[in-house]
């Protein structure tokens, strides 16, 4: 039998990379030379898998892979997938959801911590040799103990996110879609709708998936809700929140400040008004980003192709596009 | 009668001033700059109470306030007082506990979390226009939760932080104390480990004892060669409680990965202190217990602390070494 053939199209781990050969043929990308269109063209024409991250998958790109089954996703968001396109041309698409929720949740907590307590701006000051004595109260921060947390989009992250937030002692409020009584039983959350989230939560973090439903879900009117003294979190997706309108609110004080692993534009463009901000904390979208959780999201990708294409299914197949 | 001098050698806000005020003769001090030890010594010479924040309690000043009855620290550390110069001249000391526990545990998770994920480096990154492209494999950061956590100084700070990384981060956590606790033990499930085993296991080891002649230089040359290449040293207690050249080497030559600092042998730091330089330190000037509220609360309590004992009530927040 033919062995499928797969496109590696993202630096992954060896161990990974090993498995994939294992059980089928595959290329890689030549990762000295940036990635072009024509490029990823020139070398999907008779692949059957493509292992990736965040490249966008839609009718123009499907188009030059006629014998395409499956794109596999390392990371647990998949709005790089058009849906509607996969469908119609009958490819599959997996993500990794599970492995990276406590990595994403560390990552948080150190957001919350680091923007309400200053840590980015006092260590910037400090290491600039501007500590001078007698000045107790120039980095004077929010308590984050006692504090309300309020958490839009429920999700494995989201618990994985209020069960740390438990350990301060957070008063944990949120909103999503569908209620999680469950959820609400073992952390002690409490379910509100929309504005009474923003209009409670000290630290609201955003962490739901980028759809057509959650694209600017925060936007000026949201932001004008939240206290003056509140601070945005986002390590979701960029477009989640309306950036020129959370520049606004920066800019005029509507909010005390932000923490942001993510953009609308990636990399973030360098006249970008937040980077002169001191009271934002820009991370460049490493939420996922330690040795352990890359590898493990790697292997699951791989082990998502491959269960694909051997077997015809996967459970990391995307819900929109399993088969009834 | 005319009622007694007092003064206090920080600013607190006015309503709390009001109070000391109402019961006793407050010392004019100007508080629109820096107030130092000599301004504080000029004033004393007929003063009865003074509440400080980390002025040094020695003999000269003792010499001179010769009505001086009590010194109420705003802090909880009191290694500014010189214990046996104020038993000997009668002079009572109070300082706060209880009150800043959860502001500094907070804020050791926020120095924890920053220094795995590279927060305050990568914010750098970001701000500094050079994030270039969405691949960040070199901005891999180290897993916090499932880690395991070694904290030196099982105090009541120590039980905030071991809650926290137990509860939420489901982190392993053990400790090294004088004496066992095993009240905490039992409730947090947390273990007891001699030092050496703590240093030699510890993904993070975090240092909560007080400064004393026992815990000085407690960590050094020998201890950091005990810890993993891939730990990370947290510092919120004293800054001598740290050999800090042993500690730069340590961190030059790679032998232990990185450190989250609050606290210093010198403080401010000097501008060409070595620590300055580093990518892999996160620095803050002191600020572990720096939240309005909190310091409110600590002067609150200094301030009570000297008027009850001024006015002959049951003295409180007596140092344990002059208690009994």
């Amino acid at each position: 039998m033919k062995r499928p053939k797969v496109f590696i199209a993202n630096e992954i781990p060896k161990a990974a990379e090993e498995y994939i050969g294992q059980h089928c043929d595959y290329i890689m990308w030549d990762f000295s030379k940036r990635k072009t269109f024509q490029g990823i063209v020139d070398n999907i024409g008779d692949v059957d898998g493509i292992l990736e991250v965040g490249m966008k998958i839609d009718r123009d790109l499907l188009k030059h892979a006629p014998s395409l089954k499956v794109v596999s996703n390392i990371s647990v968001g998949y709005n790089n997938y058009n849906l509607q396109d996969m469908k119609a041309m009958g490819v599959l698409g997996t993500n990794t959801p599970g492995v990276l929720d406590n990595t994403v949740a560390d990552l948080i907590l150190g957001l919350i911590i680091s923007a309400g307590r200053r840590i980015v701006e006092a260590d910037a000051d400090t290491k600039a040799g501007n500590w001078k004595k007698g000045e107790m109260d120039k980095f004077f921060g929010k308590d984050i103990h006692h504090s309300t947390l309020g958490i839009v989009g429920m999700g494995r992250i989201g618990e994985a996110v209020a069960k740390r937030a438990k350990g301060f002692d957070m008063d944990i409020i949120y909103h999503n879609r569908t209620r999680k009584e469950d959820a609400e039983k073992r952390l002690g959350a409490r379910y509100m709708d929309m504005d009474q989230v923003l209009q409670n939560a000290d630290f609201l973090v955003v962490m739901t998936p980028l759809t057509d439903e959650t694209h600017h879900l925060i936007g000026e009117g949201e932001l004008k809700k939240m206290k003056k003294e509140a601070f945005l979190i986002n390590a979701s997706r960029g477009p989640v929140v309306d950036e020129v309108a959370l520049i606004k609110a920066l800019e005029e004080g509507w909010i005390a400040g932000a923490g942001l692993d993510v953009y609308e534009k990636e990399p973030v463009d360098a006249n970008n008004p937040l980077l002169q901000m001191k009271n934002v904390v820009t991370l460049p979208h490493i939420g996922s980003a330690t040795r352990k959780t890359r590898d493990e999201m790697a292997m699951v990708a791989a082990r998502a192709i491959v269960e694909v294409l051997e077997k015809g299914d996967s459970a990391c197949i995307v819900p929109e596009l399993r088969k009834s | 009668m005319a009622k007694r001098k007092v003064l206090i050698g920080y600013p607190i806000k006015d309503e709390i001033m009001e109070y000391v005020k109402k019961h006793c003769d407050l010392v004019p001090m100007d508080y629109t700059k820096a107030i130092t030890y000599d301004d504080i010594y000029e004033k004393i010479d007929d003063v009865e109470g003074a509440v400080v924040l980390i002025t040094p309690i020695d003999k000269k000043l003792l010499e001179r306030g010769k009505k001086l009855k009590v010194v109420s620290n705003i802090t909880v550390g009191y290694n500014n007082f010189d214990i046996d110069a104020m038993k000997e001249a009668g002079v009572i000391g109070t300082h706060s506990p209880g009150i800043l526990d959860d502001t500094v545990a907070d804020f050791v998770m926020g120095l924890l979390i920053a220094t795995a994920r590279r927060i305050t480096e990568l914010n750098s990154f970001v701000k500094g226009g050079r994030w270039k492209k969405v691949e960040n494999n070199h901005l891999m950061g180290l897993d916090v939760s499932g880690t395991k956590v070694g904290i030196i100084g099982m105090g009541r700070i120590g039980e905030e932080v071991a809650r926290r990384c137990s509860l939420g981060f489901k982190m392993e956590v053990s400790y090294y104390n004088r004496s066992r606790k095993e009240g905490a033990e039992k409730e947090l499930g947390i273990s007891y480990k001699p030092m050496d085993e703590l240093l030699a296991e510890s993904d993070f080891v975090v240092l909560l004892t007080p400064l004393t002649d026992q815990t000085h230089h407690l960590m050094g040359e020998r201890e950091f060669s005990l810890m993993k290449e891939n730990a990370i040293l947290i510092n919120a207690s004293r800054g001598p409680v740290v050999d800090e050249k042993a500690l730069i080497g340590a961190l030059k030559e790679k032998k232990i990965a990185g450190a989250g600092l609050d606290v210093y042998e010198k403080e401010p730091m000097d501008e060409d202190n070595p620590l300055l330089q580093m990518d892999n330190v996160v620095l803050s000037p002191h600020i572990a217990a720096g939240t309005q509220r909190t310091y409110d609360n600590l002067a609150w309590n200094a301030a009570r602390c000297m008027v009850r004992i001024l006015e002959g009530e049951e003295p409180i927040n007596v140092i344990p070494e002059m208690k009994g």
